[in-house]
Order: structure tokens, then C-alpha cells, then sequence
């Protein structure tokens, strides 16, 4: 495994791992560290850093919700273009082009379900080229990001064994 | 009541200890645990419990079902290992019960029986019971805790009868080399030596395959290798292991094993086929995770000026805390919460270093050495 992708493997895990623990767990030294990091943003492989949030258990926390799009598209129209303008939403955490039964899923983080309703009624039903939109609130989410949302307090183990 | 002599004798592990002064606290991040932090795969989950639903509760095989134990045998492929599932390979309950069946099949009263130490607590018992007599063979910190041919030698291991061997070890995560088992092999054959090489951790090794003793010119016919699915599936309370091995050995073990434990149990056999057919990927996962703990323990504790060696398998690193384990251990227990094992439980040679055990969290790990580092400060 080459040094950037054991870097990533580390981050990916835990964004905020210092440069001297990502180094003792990859067997690399610091400065190779944190070229590799340099490397990754550079090339646009690492976007940015974020904290993985349990918004349930925030005070007055987000509403989340996946929408399937459809659009038609015209000679003068690509995906990127449609992608460009949903992207730019403030709303819109998330953006893939998918296979299947519709051309985008997109997640949305709102304040409130009329919020998210609004949005999307008001700003992406009304462009030209969509032509359908179906919304899924999330109920519950019970992994995001990799990381499983549990207490992590049931370690039943016996403290000393052999 | 009257007991034997032979359960009066048996001294208390000295883990027991440890887990009693653990236990009375409730605060303590516990590095002393033998045993994986993951759970079984999913996939070996449900097909224990399918095969509840189905009510496949009967006894099996004396030897165990047919279709694991081709998957055992296939499975053992990897390792350069070739065994017929038909006379060659028992299931038992636990690996532990396959270490006690060996001993049991091949050792006579009077026997002597060579263990390389530190290693892992249960053989030197397990010797007693079958009555035999324990030959301490140390290794060093200096060896990496590998067996030498020099500290066999040295210990008069040439008169013994039978060798046990523990590699990838408990507690010190020592692992041999194909290159250093071949003068073990060698001295194993000169001097008419059979073996029993408890391999439970062999599919936790970081950076090269397992080797086994078993694979080296004229060591298969003189060796019976113990393995199981509770480390490297995460089954420990499954309680499901095998031995491999000549098929007169295998048959004697199973002759034990028929008039003691009848069958392993079934359940976990169905999980076990499960796991060996489908859960490598999770296995993979697992080692990726233990690999990335051990190396930050082990450059931890090297910080702190604890030297450490690089273990290459299981997941236990084998520091060197300077002088007397036990009390070091306890002021460590008393002083910052953090429960290690002392090193001298494991016998001769683990005397001065601590068995930590990185299969618990990173998080906690982190905590847990940042407490162990304030103590070596302090003390």
C-alpha cells in the first residue's frame, strides 16, 4: 500500500489525527506525513474535513432528507450544467448522478421538513430541466460517514482475560 | 471435600489477580484483554441462528461436521498446509480443548514436556494433568522472544519429548520466521522431538503470511497444529477450534475427545463454515485496524522509553517497563486507571515487561497511553 492511500485509509477513519499519530500508526515519518496530505488536497482527492454529526441528538438539529431527481436534458444541457446549479444550493449537502430509476440523488439538510419542502417546491422542481423530484425524509440514521451511531458503552468483556 | 492431588496442585492463574484488582474499579481503561473488541462477522451471526431456527440442535460427528472440516482444510491451503478433512482434522471446543486433547494423546506419565516462555498460561497445567513434567525453555527480548536453537540447547530440551511452540505469540506477539523455525525443525528431528504449535493466531500477522513449523521437511508427521475461529473471527465465546495433524494423533485426540466432549458444539459449526466461506474481507478489515493500533502502541511506548519490540502478529505489544512488572502494573492500576497484564504471569522471560493488549479502541488506546506515559513521568 502506497503512503498517501495509508494516509487516507488513517483520515478517512479520523480526520483530526495529528500528523505524529498518523505517522506512528503508518510506519511512515512525520514529514512524509504530511506531504502526503499535502499531495491529497493538492490533487483534489481530499476535499476538506468533517466532523461525522448525530444531528438526533442536537437541541433543534437538522432535518435530512434524500430527493431523487429527474431532468430531460437538451443539446445545449449536459449533467455537469444541472449539477453546477443544484450544487450551488446551500441546502444541497450532497450531489451524485446515479444509475437507475432517476438521474440524481441529492441530500438536503433543512432546519425544518417545510424548510426542505419549500426548497425544494420553490428552487429545484421549478428548473427548467427537472422534471420530477421525490423526497425521503430521514427518520433515523443509524451510520453516516463510515462511523456507526451507537453509545459505544457496551464493551461486555471481562477487563483482564487470557 | 477430598480433592486430587492433581486439582489441589493447580495454582491460581496469575491473571485472576489482575482481573479482581480491575474489576473492583469502575474508571479503568483496560488493556488486558485477550480477546478481539470486534463482534463475529454478521454472516456467521445469522447462520448460528438460522441454524437455531432450523433446529439443528443434534449432536454432530465425534470429529466434527464433514462440510467444515473440508473448509478447514481448504482454508489451511494458505498456509502451505495440506490436510485430509477425513482422518487429519478434529473440531473441538476451543482451541483450548484441543491443546488439552494433544497433551492428553501424546504425552505419558513422566514425559518431558519443553515450553518456550513467556507464553501463553494454560500449557504448563495442561502438561501437569496429563503428567507430565514442564521444561522451560526461555526466550529473550534480545531474540525478538523468537525460540532459538541455542536457548533449546541451552535448556536441555534435546531429553525432552515433546515441544510446544506458541507463534504468533501470547503474550509478547513474537511471530518465526520460515528461516528460524528450520533450525527448531532441525533440532526437532535430530533429537526426536514432536510438537504441538498452537497457531490460534495465525491469521493475525502484519506485512507476511503465517509460517508454520508444520511446513518444514519431516515436521508434519511429528506435529499436531491447533487453530480456531475465536481470534481472527472474533468467536471467542463460541468456544470452536481444531487440530490438524497425522491421522494417528488425530485419532487419539478424537478418541479423548468421544468419551469427554462427544461433539463441539453444533451452532458454532454452522457459524464457523459460514465464517470460513465468506468473512475473509472482514478478517482483512480487522487486521488493517489491529496493524494500524499496534504500530502507534509500540512507537508510544518506545517514546516514553519503555522499549518495544515490533511484534509481528497477534495483538499484544510486550514492553519493557525497567525492572518489577507486577508492581509496576499495580501502581499503574491504582495510579491512573489503566490495567495491564505483568509479564512474569507468562512465565520465565516475560519477567520486567507488561503484556498490553491493543485490541480495544483507538480512542481509548490513545487515553490509555497518555496515562501510562504520565505515570513512567512521574514515577
Amino acid at each position: 500500500m502506497d503512503a498517501e492511500r495509508e494516509v487516507l485509509d488513517v483520515l478517512a477513519r479520523n480526520a483530526r489525527e495529528d500528523i505524529d499519530d498518523i505517522a506512528a500508526q503508518t510506519g511512515l515519518d512525520a514529514e512524509a506525513v504530511a506531504e502526503a496530505i499535502a499531495a491529497l488536497e493538492a490533487d483534489n482527492v481530499v476535499h476538506g474535513y468533517q466532523a461525522v454529526i448525530d444531528w438526533d441528538r442536537v437541541d433543534e438539529g437538522k432535518i435530512r432528507a434524500v430527493v431523487e431527481i429527474n431532468v430531460e436534458l437538451d443539446r445545449e444541457t449536459g449533467y455537469e450544467e444541472v449539477a453546477d446549479r443544484i450544487a450551488k444550493f446551500p441546502a444541497v449537502d450532497a450531489l451524485h448522478l446515479v444509475s437507475g430509476d432517476y438521474d440524481f440523488a441529492v441530500e438536503v439538510l433543512g432546519e425544518t421538513m417545510q424548510d426542505v419542502s419549500r426548497f425544494i417546491s420553490e428552487q429545484v422542481a421549478p428548473m427548467p430541466e427537472v422534471t420530477q423530484t421525490v423526497t425521503h425524509y430521514i427518520m433515523e440514521t443509524y451510520k453516516d460517514g463510515g462511523v456507526r451511531f451507537e453509545d459505544g458503552d457496551d464493551d461486555d468483556r471481562l477487563s483482564v482475560s487470557p | 471435600m477430598r480433592l486430587s492431588d492433581r486439582a489441589s496442585d493447580l495454582p491460581e492463574s496469575g491473571i485472576r489477580k489482575f482481573f479482581e484488582l480491575a474489576e473492583a474499579r469502575d474508571d479503568v481503561i483496560s488493556l488486558g484483554v485477550g480477546e478481539p473488541d470486534f463482534s463475529a462477522p454478521w454472516a456467521a451471526r445469522t447462520a448460528a441462528i438460522d441454524s437455531l431456527e432450523r433446529g439443528k440442535t443434534s449432536y454432530t460427528s465425534n470429529r466434527g461436521m464433514a462440510a467444515l472440516r473440508e473448509r478447514i482444510a481448504a482454508h489451511h491451503e494458505r498456509y502451505n498446509q495440506s490436510y485430509d478433512p477425513a482422518e487429519e482434522v478434529l473440531v473441538t471446543t476451543g482451541a483450548s480443548e484441543a491443546v488439552d486433547l494433544a497433551f492428553r494423546a501424546l504425552v505419558d506419565p513422566g514425559d518431558t514436556v519443553a515450553v518456550h516462555e513467556p507464553t501463553y498460561i494454560s500449557y504448563g497445567p495442561g502438561i501437569e494433568l496429563a503428567g507430565g513434567e514442564r521444561l522451560t525453555v526461555p526466550t529473550r527480548a534480545e531474540d525478538d522472544f523468537a525460540l532459538t536453537r541455542s536457548a533449546l540447547e541451552a535448556s536441555g530440551a534435546a531429553a525432552a519429548d515433546l515441544l510446544v511452540l506458541c507463534y504468533p505469540n501470547n503474550p509478547t506477539g513474537a511471530t518465526m520466521t520460515d528461516e528460524e523455525y528450520a533450525e527448531v525443525a532441525a533440532f526437532c528431528r535430530e533429537n526426536d522431538l514432536r510438537v504441538i504449535a498452537d497457531e490460534i493466531y495465525a491469521a493475525l500477522t502484519f506485512g507476511t503470511n503465517h509460517a508454520s513449523i508444520a511446513t518444514r521437511p519431516g515436521m508434519r508427521e511429528r506435529t499436531v497444529v491447533v487453530n480456531g475461529f475465536s481470534k481472527a473471527y472474533a468467536m471467542t465465546g463460541l468456544r470452536l477450534g481444531y487440530a490438524l495433524g497425522p491421522s494417528d494423533a488425530i485419532d487419539a485426540m478424537n478418541r479423548i475427545h468421544q468419551y469427554t466432549m462427544l461433539s463441539a458444539p453444533t451452532t458454532p459449526q454452522y457459524a464457523a463454515i459460514e465464517a470460513l466461506d465468506r468473512c475473509d474481507d472482514e478478517v482483512t478489515e480487522m487486521v488493517n485496524e489491529y496493524n494500524r493500533r499496534r504500530r502507534l502502541v509500540v512507537s508510544r511506548f518506545n517514546e516514553m522509553g519503555l522499549d518495544t519490540f515490533e511484534p509481528g502478529g497477534a495483538f499484544y505489544a510486550f514492553p519493557d517497563c525497567g525492572g518489577d512488572d507486577e508492581a509496576f502494573a499495580e501502581e499503574l492500576l491504582e495510579a491512573q486507571g489503566v490495567a495491564v497484564v505483568p509479564g512474569s504471569v507468562f512465565g520465565a522471560g516475560g519477567e520486567g515487561h507488561l503484556r498490553v493488549s491493543y485490541a480495544t479502541s483507538m480512542h481509548e488506546l490513545k487515553e490509555a497511553t497518555d496515562r501510562i506515559a504520565t505515570f513512567v513521568e512521574n514515577r
